[in-house]
């Protein structure tokens, strides 16, 4: 039998990013398994616990098995970038191409028009990037592909800050949570309300083919968009909630459980869209209030401690009633 | 084929005959025509198996360049001024990557104050971002070195940005021949990417390079370069015996045999130089000149051969080191390196001030007496200076300097050339 492991490569001693491959054969998770489609690899220097790695990867798996493994990958700056290609040890097995920070959007639609001029139209095109990379830096870029309708899709990997130049605010963070440019002081704590903006409506008032919102706490749901995207020609958008323990003070272990919160509260809602009209949305079985959620959380540790501040748990709470009345998230 | 027709149509036409694949189009002044022109001919079918896509920048107009390069596809664009400036971050990205996309520059001046008329300040600035950058001194020069640069980038692997003068040779109309489809396919193969994104063999391109590899990546960088020292003649020479005529090249000499006085400038204005260098020999003066071409890589060794027995050097630049004097001076001045003479710099035609030939006449026979300043502004209006400066003086709050001038001038367009 052929060796279905992966030979062992140490970029970096001397620190804990090598992980599952340190284990014994018999002893190694899924992932190292060759005969996955493994389009990211085992090996790359993600943080423990981290969303964003295992959004990208079940994205990129789901996409490559769409598709009869026919994926060109075009990537934002950004922690995917950066903990996925330590030169010249690149976890990707497929072709990848990495630009600039705010340009992915745009160098996806030049590789979508070299595919088709030179006759590759089964090869399909995948854009990816962070929530920094596409609600802000690359967003004009990212209007212009959804404007044109070019034959790609779009992954956000959405961890609510810029978490690879260490914690900054973007517009996809949430009201009150702290980051290293909405700090935890002065009269209200953390990021301000009535900011930011919600790309997957923006995208579709582009009335593109297909719209969705998913998350790593649904892996079987976040494949089934995929797929669906990948069924469809011209311009969509996939937005996945990834959380972060680095940026929000999180359990490493509780990744899945605060996608799940997330979404069981209405702060973020799962649903599709098509040509601009929600054609779906995920039923919240049983409502969470979102102080389960954020409780979980240190960027929201100023609202708790000896005095609660109730007044603003309250607006956090009115937003995700709001989600829930607006995306029928409750019957 | 001979044909009359406007400069911007003339090089949307050569790049027709390059069969390019990928077109990404961003309109800005003086630059529009061209794309508009290419548009136009892929829409009619006469440019063919070619995507032409109207981007929302320039800065995505790059990134497009970028995305189809290196997925195989040859690729150009076009822009000019602000508009290489907002492209400036996937210009670099561009080089860095070792794409060979072609673009072309209607040089124009940078803003503020907003002026949309030609300097060299636009490509200038983007001398050190790793293309090779050809200016163009006549219509059929921007014509025929298009052709030249994707069979370079090709080689090379690397992008080349060809200049031509905004206005002056963008929108000028003048005899051009155009060369046959054969011809042109005869020079320039089909593109054969030294990198492409390709499902049968994955490649990662763009990855995180560490202090280990980065200069050794940014020296080969430097290394294509010096390549093109060489490449740039050889490519030329191979032109002129197909097309039967001299274009292109790292730089050509006028009258400089026995010269005490060479004049170095680029682009179009090397015409107007020309003349006065005539009307100057016709007198008896002992002055010639040298149109660089090739700007990046700086043709060192063949400007200290051409400047070798000269006694003085006056460069001619449409643009400005602010705080230094001359961008071309500082490459005039390596190739100095071992010889004797006197350098002036001469900041010329900036935001389309008109370089007359007047002018240029009263400049050299200053330079030949040896009675210039170091860094002199040709045609420069002591007169606005100095009340500004005086006006600056008086008072704190004096208001937006450009607003003030122009207010105390009057009527503008009175004021142009």
């Amino acid at each position: 039998m052929p060796n279905e492991l992966q030979e062992v490569k140490f970029y970096q001693t001397g620190t804990f990013t090598v992980g599952n491959r340190l284990l014994e054969e018999n002893e190694r998770a899924v992932q190292a398994n060759m005969r996955r489609t493994n389009s990211l690899n085992s090996g790359h220097r993600a943080c423990q616990g981290c969303g964003e790695a295992l959004g990208a990867r079940y994205a990129i798996d789901a996409a490559m098995r769409a598709t009869d493994n026919k994926i060109v990958a075009v990537n934002a700056t950004g922690c995917l970038e950066v903990f996925s290609t330590p030169y010249p040890e690149s976890s990707w097995q497929i072709p990848w191409i990495h630009s600039l920070f705010g340009n992915a959007a745009a160098v996806a639609s030049g590789v979508a028009a070299a595919l088709r001029v030179t006759g590759r139209t089964s090869t399909r095109v995948v854009a990816q990037g962070g929530d920094g990379g596409t609600t802000d830096i690359g967003f004009g870029c990212l209007s212009g592909m959804f404007e044109r309708n070019d034959d790609v899709l779009y992954i956000c990997y959405d961890n609510e800050a810029y978490m690879n130049t260490g914690v900054q605010r973007s517009s996809a963070t949430p009201p009150t949570a702290r980051t290293a440019t909405t700090m935890a002081v002065g009269k209200e704590p953390g990021n301000v309300f009535g900011t930011g903006k919600n790309v997957p409506l923006i995208a579709m008032a582009h009335f593109i083919p297909y719209v969705a919102t998913a998350s790593v706490a649904n892996l079987r749901d976040l494949e089934f968009k995929v797929t669906k995207a990948m069924s469809i020609h011209g311009a969509r958008y996939v937005h996945i909630h990834v959380p972060c323990p680095l940026g929000w003070g999180s359990a490493p272990a509780d990744t899945i459980k605060l996608a799940r919160l997330a979404v069981e509260t209405g702060l973020f809602p799962l649903f599709e869209a098509e040509h601009g009209e929600i054609t779906g949305s995920t039923k919240i079985r049983r409502k969470v209030p979102v102080e389960d959620y954020l409780r979980l959380q240190k960027r929201f540790a100023h609202l708790f401690g000896a005095k609660p501040d109730e007044a603003r748990l309250a607006r956090v709470q009115a937003n995700a009633d709001r989600n829930i009345a607006k995306f029928g998230l409750m019957d | 084929m001979l044909k009359q027709t406007e400069g911007s149509h003339a090089v949307a036409e050569a790049i027709a005959l390059c069969r390019p694949q990928v077109i990404c189009a961003y309109p800005i002044t003086p630059q529009t025509h061209i794309v508009e022109g290419v548009g136009e001919m892929v829409k009619d079918g006469t440019l063919a198996n070619c995507e032409f896509i109207n981007v929302e920048s320039e800065f995505a107009a790059m990134s497009v360049a970028i995305g189809a390069s290196a997925a195989g596809a040859r690729a150009y664009t076009a822009t000019s001024s602000q508009g290489l400036l907002f492209m400036a971050e996937a210009v670099y990205n561009a080089a860095g990557l070792g794409l060979p996309i072609v673009m072309t520059i209607g040089n124009r001046a940078i803003g503020a104050p907003i002026n949309i008329w030609n300097d060299h300040s636009d490509s200038m600035s983007m001398r050190d971002a790793g293309w090779i950058q050809l200016f163009a001194e006549t219509n059929q020069e921007a014509l025929d070195l298009h052709i030249q640069a994707f069979r370079l980038a090709e080689e090379l692997s690397c992008p080349v940005m060809v200049c031509m003068d905004g206005f002056i040779l963008t929108h000028a109309y003048d005899r051009v021949d155009i060369p046959a489809q054969a011809d042109v396919d005869a020079y320039l193969p089909p593109f054969q990417p030294r990198q492409i994104l390709d499902t049968a063999d994955p490649v990662t391109i763009g990855a995180l390079v560490g202090p280990e590899a980065f200069t050794e990546v940014r020296y080969l960088g430097h290394h294509k370069q010096l390549r093109a020292l060489s490449l740039i003649p050889k490519l030329a020479t191979e032109f002129a015996a197909k097309f039967g005529r001299n274009s292109g090249g790292l730089l050509r000499t006028y009258r400089t045999e026995g010269a005490e006085t060479i004049v170095v400038a680029l682009g179009s204005v090397n015409g107007t130089v020309q003349e006065v260098v005539d009307d100057l020999r016709n007198e008896g003066a002992a002055i010639g000149s040298v149109s660089i071409c090739s700007f990046r890589p700086f043709p060192i060794s063949a400007l200290r051969e051409a400047l070798q027995s000269a006694k003085r050097v006056v460069v001619l630049e449409k643009c400005l080191a602010v705080g230094l004097g001359g961008i071309v001076s500082d490459g005039v001045r390596k190739s100095l390196s071992g010889i004797q003479l006197k350098g002036y710099t001469v900041i010329a035609g900036l935001g389309g001030r008109a370089i007359t030939r007047v002018s240029l006449r009263q400049l050299f026979e200053d330079a030949i007496a040896d009675e210039l300043e170091q860094v002199t502004f040709l045609d420069l209006n002591a007169e606005v200076v100095s009340h500004e400066l005086e006006r600056e003086a008086q008072a704190r709050r004096t208001g937006p300097t450009a607003e003030a001038i122009l207010r105390r001038m009057g009527t503008v367009a009175s004021q142009i050339g």
